[in-house]
């Protein structure tokens, strides 16, 4: 397809999800619960060329400003500990937890070595055996499984020095807390790719048929977001409620069994805690008791250490991961916060709703009309 | 975070693969993609073949990525290009 083809393409969606939202005579909300999604809606300009009566809100889709501030603390706090050495992914270095964050306690000597995939901590284990290597294993289920298999990794070398530090999340009950939550309001979810990846689709039916609200699995390209939007607004105007896939070159119906299986080896689902959302029950993974010789947290438990009360900020991060404000609604948006100096996690990470907003939006655009 | 690059599979040895990422070559752990052969395309996240997928979904998801990583804004929005002819 050549970019013209494309773009008439592009355009012909737009009218027909136009001529299909008119029909359910009422504005539609759509929410996106990837961050890569966020990025990709803001680039292609999708927000500004969909009619009035669909809007697109971002949802809580980015694993680095999901993390709440207690996590990040903790971090610190192991990092701080001489015998010591962090591995992470870079994107967690500016995160601020209460008082500081990692990239501070790095410029004060802290051995803190940025990873590009969890395995690399094996490495820094084996060159460093009298020192605790703690991988900060963060993210959704599509990185679940790399942490778990560096676990198996280290398990079969015989490693002893490796540890987890893990704060990982799972979409589907996220989204149960949103719909349940008064002060949002969604009509259907553009559901994550790459998370669909390794679950599948099957994940996500029980609540698309529990609350009878619409998702379509998608992946990044415009036209992808595009045919999937359609696919949302047909389903609400039919009064239908199912989980479709637009992205099945690359998203089977049954993921990735073997991610599955290898996660389900050394994690078990847990309550954990969402910035902005609190605690929400069996959202997340902790490991299980058979592999408890890999968690920092169960071989040397912070409890010693104390944890800095929490900070009043004026960052609203926590309402813009759940959609009720926009980034501009925040005080602190395009002044004080700027991805050079970013003040909260959703201007931190590149998939932030915030640096999402600064970065394509810079007032060119009225988003979120 | 969870985006994933698609790579092409030169070799694949002890569920170690070598694969080539935009031009780069690199090692990733084949743990979570056992039946992946060299020649298939992968999708790679945090250094783990994911899944084997069509060669044509790799271009658009490799800009996206490099702007994610912080270059400049690639492409023009949709808007934008209709505006350019
Ligand atoms: S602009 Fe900055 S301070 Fe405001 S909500 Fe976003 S991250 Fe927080």
């Amino acid at each position: 397809m050549t970019k013209k083809e494309e773009r008439e393409l592009a355009q012909r969606l737009v009218k027909e999800i136009k001529a299909m939202a008119d029909k359910t005579g009422r504005k539609l909300r759509f929410m996106e619960v990837c961050g890569t999604h966020t990025v990709a809606i803001f680039r292609a300009g999708i927000r500004q060329l969909l009619p009035d009566n669909v809007e697109l809100v971002s949802g809580p889709g980015c694993p680095v400003c999901v993390t709440p501030d207690d996590y990040m603390d903790k971090a610190i706090a192991y990092a701080q500990h001489p015998d010591v050495i962090i591995t992470t992914f870079g994107d967690m270095l500016k995160v601020p937890g209460t008082k500081s964050s990692l990239g501070e306690a790095k410029t004060n000597g802290a051995d803190i070595r940025i990873v590009y995939s969890p395995m690399d901590s094996i490495p820094v284990a084996k060159d460093n055996p009298d020192k605790k290597v703690v991988f900060l294993a963060v993210g959704f289920e599509t990185t679940a499984p790399t942490a778990a298999a560096t676990v198996l990794a280290a398990e079969q070398q015989g490693i002893k020095n490796l540890f987890m530090l893990s704060a990982h999340k799972l979409v589907p009950p996220v989204m149960e807390v949103l719909l349940n939550d008064e002060q949002v309001h969604v009509d259907g979810f553009i559901l994550p790719g790459h998370v669909s990846v390794v679950t599948g689709t099957g994940i996500y039916e029980p609540i698309v048929e529990k609350y009878h609200v619409p998702g379509v699995v998608t992946g990044f390209e415009p036209l992808q977001i595009l045919r999937a939007l359609y696919r949302l607004v047909k389903q609400v105007a039919n009064g239908e409620a199912k989980v479709e896939n637009e992205y099945e070159d690359v998203v089977r119906p049954e993921g990735n069994p073997v991610s599955q299986r290898i996660t389900d080896t050394v994690y078990e689902p847990a309550d954990t805690g969402w910035r902005g959302m609190g605690i929400v029950p069996l959202s997340g993974l902790r490991m299980r008791e058979t592999y408890k010789a890999y968690d920092i947290e169960q071989v040397m438990p912070l409890a010693a250490v104390e944890l800095p009360a929490p900070k009043k900020t004026a960052c609203r991060c926590g309402e813009v991961l759940r959609g009720i404000v926009t980034p501009k609604e925040c005080p602190l948006f395009g002044k004080a916060c700027v991805p050079t100096h970013a003040i909260g996690p959703c201007m931190v990470s590149v998939e932030g709703v915030c640096a999402a907003w600064y970065k394509y939006g810079q007032g060119r655009f009225e988003y979120g009309k | 975070m969870c985006l994933a690059v698609p790579a092409k599979v030169l070799e694949i040895e002890n569920a170690i693969g070598k694969v080539e990422i935009s031009g780069v070559s690199r090692e990733v752990s084949m743990m979570l993609l056992p039946e992946a052969k060299p020649g298939d395309f992968v999708l790679v996240h945090a250094g783990f073949a994911m899944q084997i997928v069509d060669e044509k979904d790799a271009e658009e998801n490799n800009a996206l990525l490099a702007e994610m990583n912080g270059a400049p804004r690639t492409v023009d929005t949709i808007e934008e290009s209709a505006a350019h002819d």
